[in-house]
This record gives C-alpha cells, structure tokens and sequence, in this order.
C-alpha cells in the first residue's frame, strides 16, 4: 500500500470508467448471479432507506399543515399544493437570499481558484525562501473550525464595515488551506521536463504557468470549482455570524429564519428547503465524476 | 505531506563555472521572484483571516469583552471559570459521545457501502450517485428534512413506529433519543463520502493480490478479514481522524435539529462557543473554548500528518 496513493486518486475515475465500460461482461462471468441479485436487493433497500428523507420533503413540500396534522399521514400527496412553491417568494425575500447566495458562491470560486492555483503552482514547482515552513503553516490550518477564530474575525469584519455585506462572507472564508493543498497535490504530478522545456523556450514563469501549466489542470479546475461552490453555498455558521439583516441572508441563513416564521406550517418551508438545495442537486447530477475525483484526490493524502 | 512525485531535473550541461554561476543566480532570483509574488495574494488572506486571528483568539481568551466596549485584561480568568462550568463539561462529554458512536457507525456504513458498490452490478452508479447525495445537501436543509421526520406528534418515523407496534419515541423531549436523532442525521449526511474514500482504496488494491488469496483459500470472510482490512487500514486511519476532527465541528444540523436541548443534552463545544460568544455575549470566554478545541483539533492535525509522513516515507 506504500504504492503512490496519489496516482490512485488520480487514476481512479478512469479506473471506475473502465471497469463500466469494458468489464461488465468479464466480471459478471466470475460472479454468482445469485451473489449479484442479493447485492442488488441490498443497494435497494439501503437507497431507498437514504432516499426516504428526500422522498419526504418532496411529498410535504405539496401538502397543507392540516393534511400533516391529520393522522395518519398518507404517504402519497391527496391533492398537490403548488402554491407552497411559489407564496413564500412574496412574503420573504427568497429572491434576495438566492441572489445573495449565488453571489457569494461565485466571488468565492473566482477567488478561491485565482489565489490557489497561483499558490499551489508556486509551492509545488517554483523554489523561493521559507517555502516549506510557509506550507507547512497553511497546512496546520487545514482542520481549524471556524468557531476558534470566529470572535476575532467577527470583530474585523466590524472594523471593516462588511457586516451584512457578500464580502464580508466572502472574504474571511478565503483562508482555506483545502484548495491550496489540492492545487499543489495536482501540480506536483505536473513533470518538470514539460515546465523546463517551455522556459527553454523562453517563457517567463506566468507564461508558463498560464499557458502551459493551466491547459492541462482542468480536471483540478472542475474539482475546486465544485467543491468552493458546494461549501460556499451551504455553509452556515459564518454567514449567520456576519447576516444580520433578513435582506443579507443567504439560503441556508434564511431557511433556518423561515423555520421560526412557518412553525408548524411545514409545506412552505420543505417547498423552499428543496428550492435551495435543487442548484447543487443539479450541479452534482451534471459534474458526478468530478465529485469523485475531487474527494479522492483531497480524501486520500 | 507527500514526496511521490520525485522532483526530476535534467542534468545541466557543463558550462563554463563563471558565467554559469551569473546566469544560475539571476535564474534562480527569477524563480524567486515568481514564486513569491506568486503566493503572496495566499499568503496575505492567510495571514489577514487565519494567522492573525488564531493569535488574537489567544489574546481575547484573556479578556473580559462583550463585543463591544471596552476589552478588560483578566488573564487566565475565563480558563479558571471553565473549569468550574457544568455545561462546558457536559457539553465535552457530549461531544466526547457523539464522536466516540458516529466515527465508528460511519466507518461501517461507508465501508459496507464501498464493498457493495464495488464490483459490477446493474445501475452501480445510480446507486453510488443516490448514496452521495445527502453529501451536497446543506445542513440546515438536512436539518429541515429531518425536523419534520423526528416530529414527536405528527412525524413520519413516529406513524411508522406505531404502525408495526412499537411505541412512538420523544425525538425532542428526551436527552438520549435527541443525541440518537443528531447521530441518525450525521450517519446518513457522511455515508457518501467514506463510501467514496474506500471505493478508491478498493479500486487501488491490484486484483493479483485477491487471486493469489482465492488460491491460498482466502474467499469470502476470509478473504476480507485476511487481505481487504489490512489493505485498506490506512484509508480507514485518515478516515478515522478525519471524522474525529470533523465530528468536534458539527454545529449546522444541531442548529436547526435540537438547539442544543432539551436542556444541554445535545450542546457540543462549538455550539458552547457561539452560544458564549454571540447571544451571551462573552466573546472572551467563547475566545478560550475555541483556544481548547484548537488545541485538540491540532492534536489529531499532528498525528494525521505524522502517520501519512511516516506511510509515504515507507
């Protein structure tokens, strides 16, 4: 097991590909259809164990609070309340929270990714003073929650009059070793022969970088676009530290504001709750592959 | 962290030593200016929104601060007043609780899934996708979901419950069934990602390996017990300390779930912390809990990266 663990992570997609594209057949010949039938009996009932929750929200998402306080509750919709869907928007700033957010988790990425891909280059392949001590640093950092330095960053974030602003979530949570470790883990695997012979060439370290380097890091690119964007997106404790105005917040701040405003009238609340999650259900259905990669090559190492 | 990729640079041809030398240094000072320059905008937010307020966390545990105002030095005041507070303890035991159950249910059930998911089956990546996505779900709307499933009146687990005999269970009015829901919660949100974690190891471990077991009698149990485990032991460590450090961090789903009640049977540390720190309004004494959770959090950093240093170096 002493074998590159990050030639694993790297090649494992490709490894999962394969094995959908050309094994099937081989495989299924060395399993027991018996085998292969009970494994998929389990996978069922296990997903729908895992999916029921979701199932649930969708199915309260349409029902009135005197259908949910009726027992028994059936587990198909009677009749389908639409309007949980769309009564909300003008009662709360939904519209706000969601621009809000989008907003947020856009600044993010494009932050994220322009300070780690310049840093992760710079750690992993150009050699400058106190290098190491310095990553070594960023890496200490990596496992740190937010509440140790949340009453030190709050205060700056007063001092700098970005409380109820985008950047004022934005910009503290930029400090995240994650994707540096991630970038620099990726351009390590970069040969220098390739670097050494555009430099011979007579580029300069950003030519090479941006036109050599960045053309060949685009599943790294997928994998940080996707993961800045899934954590900005869902995160909470920050930005219901730094939101305090109902028109500052973001989904998931407003979300947990909507649950005192519907109490128990849960139809509304599930229909929005499942409106905040459906962009990064949809991003995962289109970028699955990426997911996998992204927390193989960041799970492993 | 990791020397797998050797650093492979061609040897230079011989040149002449003194103006080889002029031209390696002005070389190397390029190097050093990029990489610098670099890393810089890194190193700036680090040092502006990591370094800097890791230091002051320090300073501000050793003072009286209510947020705004004056700060007034009390030295080690707030640490002396958490070792007499019941509900820092309560709420370190409670996170010493959740740890100790949900890092290893989350092994199990990330690893069953991982070996069910593994070899070819119809729709195996239908299932792997349905398994992954309550990771990508916030956790305010997970705690949502499963606030309206824990309803100890009119919630779905309760009519089932009763449905097939069993007597209906207080989700929020019972200490132990509220940290049991809490678990439930975090168990289903975390299935995914060690599913996806040892799927990568399994894919790793050369089929040769199984074969030569098959031949030496290794099949079935055996052969999980005698090669899969062993093999994927270093996936679990990380995948162990990983949760640990994850588990003294869940505050999302607690949120909107429970509060932290009924009474302080579900406060964990960093829920203690932002309680102290923004309603109660002690940012000094909410500063010191988070120094101890930094300092155990480094604790399980240390030893991560000791082992992975140790495991690459082998």
């Amino acid at each position: 097991m002493s074998t590159a663990l990050t030639s694993v992570a790297t090649t494992e997609v490709t490894a999962i590909e394969e094995a959908n594209a050309t094994l099937p057949k081989d495989e299924e010949r060395r399993q027991p259809r018996r085998v292969v039938l009970t494994r998929v009996a389990i996978a069922v009932v296990a997903a729908i164990i895992l999916m029921f929750p979701m199932y649930w929200m969708l199915r309260t998402s349409v029902a009135t609070s005197d259908e949910l306080s009726t027992l028994p509750v059936p587990l198909w919709p009677q009749d389908w309340h639409w309007e949980n869907y769309t009564q909300p928007w003008s009662q709360y700033p939904f519209g706000r929270w969601l621009t809000n957010s989008v907003v947020i988790a856009v600044l993010s990425v494009v932050f994220t990714l322009a300070i780690n891909l310049m840093a992760g280059y710079a750690f992993a392949k150009l050699r400058f003073p106190m290098r190491n001590v310095l990553f070594l640093l960023i890496i200490s950092t990596l496992m740190v929650p937010v509440q140790v330095i949340m009453v030190p960053q709050f205060q700056m974030v007063i001092d700098l009059h970005l409380i109820n602003s985008n950047w004022g979530v934005v910009l503290p949570r930029l400090a995240e070793a994650f994707g540096l470790f991630m970038a620099r883990q990726f351009f390590l695997s970069v040969p220098d022969e390739l670097i050494e012979a555009a430099r011979i060439d007579g580029a300069g370290h950003f030519r090479t970088f941006w036109s050599v380097v960045l053309p060949l890091s685009k599943p790294l690119i997928a994998s940080l676009v996707i993961f800045t964007f899934m954590w900005r997106w869902n995160e909470f404790v920050w930005p219901l530290i730094v939101l305090n105005d109902p028109d500052a917040y973001t989904l998931p701040v407003g979300l947990q504001f909507l649950i005192q405003q519907f109490s128990s009238n849960f139809g509304p609340l599930l229909a929005m709750s499942f409106l905040s999650i459906l962009p990064m259900l949809l991003v995962f259905a289109f970028f699955q592959k990426y997911f996998v990669e992204g927390v193989a090559r960041t799970g492993l190492k | 962290m990791t020397t797998v990729v050797t650093r492979r640079r061609a040897p230079e041809p011989p040149v002449r030593p003194g103006r080889r030398r002029r031209v390696a240094s002005a070389a190397l000072k390029a190097e050093r200016r990029a990489g610098l320059l670099m890393a810089s905008p890194a190193l700036l937010v680090f040092t502006l929104f990591m370094f800097i307020p890791l230091a002051l966390t320090f300073w501000y545990s050793l003072q009286r601060y209510s947020g705004f105002g004056r700060m007034r030095f009390i030295g080690l005041d707030n640490y002396a007043a958490i070792i007499n507070d019941a509900t820092f303890w309560t709420a370190s035991l409670n996170t010493l609780l959740y740890t100790a159950l949900t890092v290893p249910i989350g092994i199990v059930c990330g690893l069953s899934a991982a070996l069910l998911l593994n070899r070819w089956m119809p729709a195996r990546g239908l299932f792997r996708a349905l398994f992954y996505v309550p990771v990508v779900i916030s956790g305010v709307a997970s705690g949502i979901i499963f606030l309206r499933l824990f309803d100890p009146i009119v919630g779905i687990l309760n009519q089932m419950l009763t449905t097939i005999g069993l007597p209906a269970i207080d989700w929020q009015g019972n200490g132990t069934w509220a940290l049991v829901s809490i678990i439930l919660v975090s168990t289903w949100q975390g299935i995914g990602f060690g599913m996806v974690v040892y799927l990568a190891a399994l894919q790793g471990i050369p089929r040769e390996v199984y074969e030569a077991g098959t031949v030496d009698g290794a099949v079935g149990w055996k052969r999980f017990i005698h090669i899969t485990w062993p093999l994927l032991r270093p996936t679990t460590f990380f995948l162990v300390v990983y949760s640990i450090i994850g588990s003294f961090q869940v505050f999302d789903v607690v949120y909107v779930l429970t509060r932290g009640g009924p009474g302080t049977s579900t406060t964990f540390l960093v829920q203690y912390a932002y309680d102290q720190g923004f309603n109660q309004r002690r940012q000094g004494y909410a500063a010191a809990i988070g120094v101890i959770i930094y300092l155990v959090v480094l604790v399980f950093t240390v030893l991560q990266w000791r082992f992975s240093k140790s495991r690459d170096d082998a």
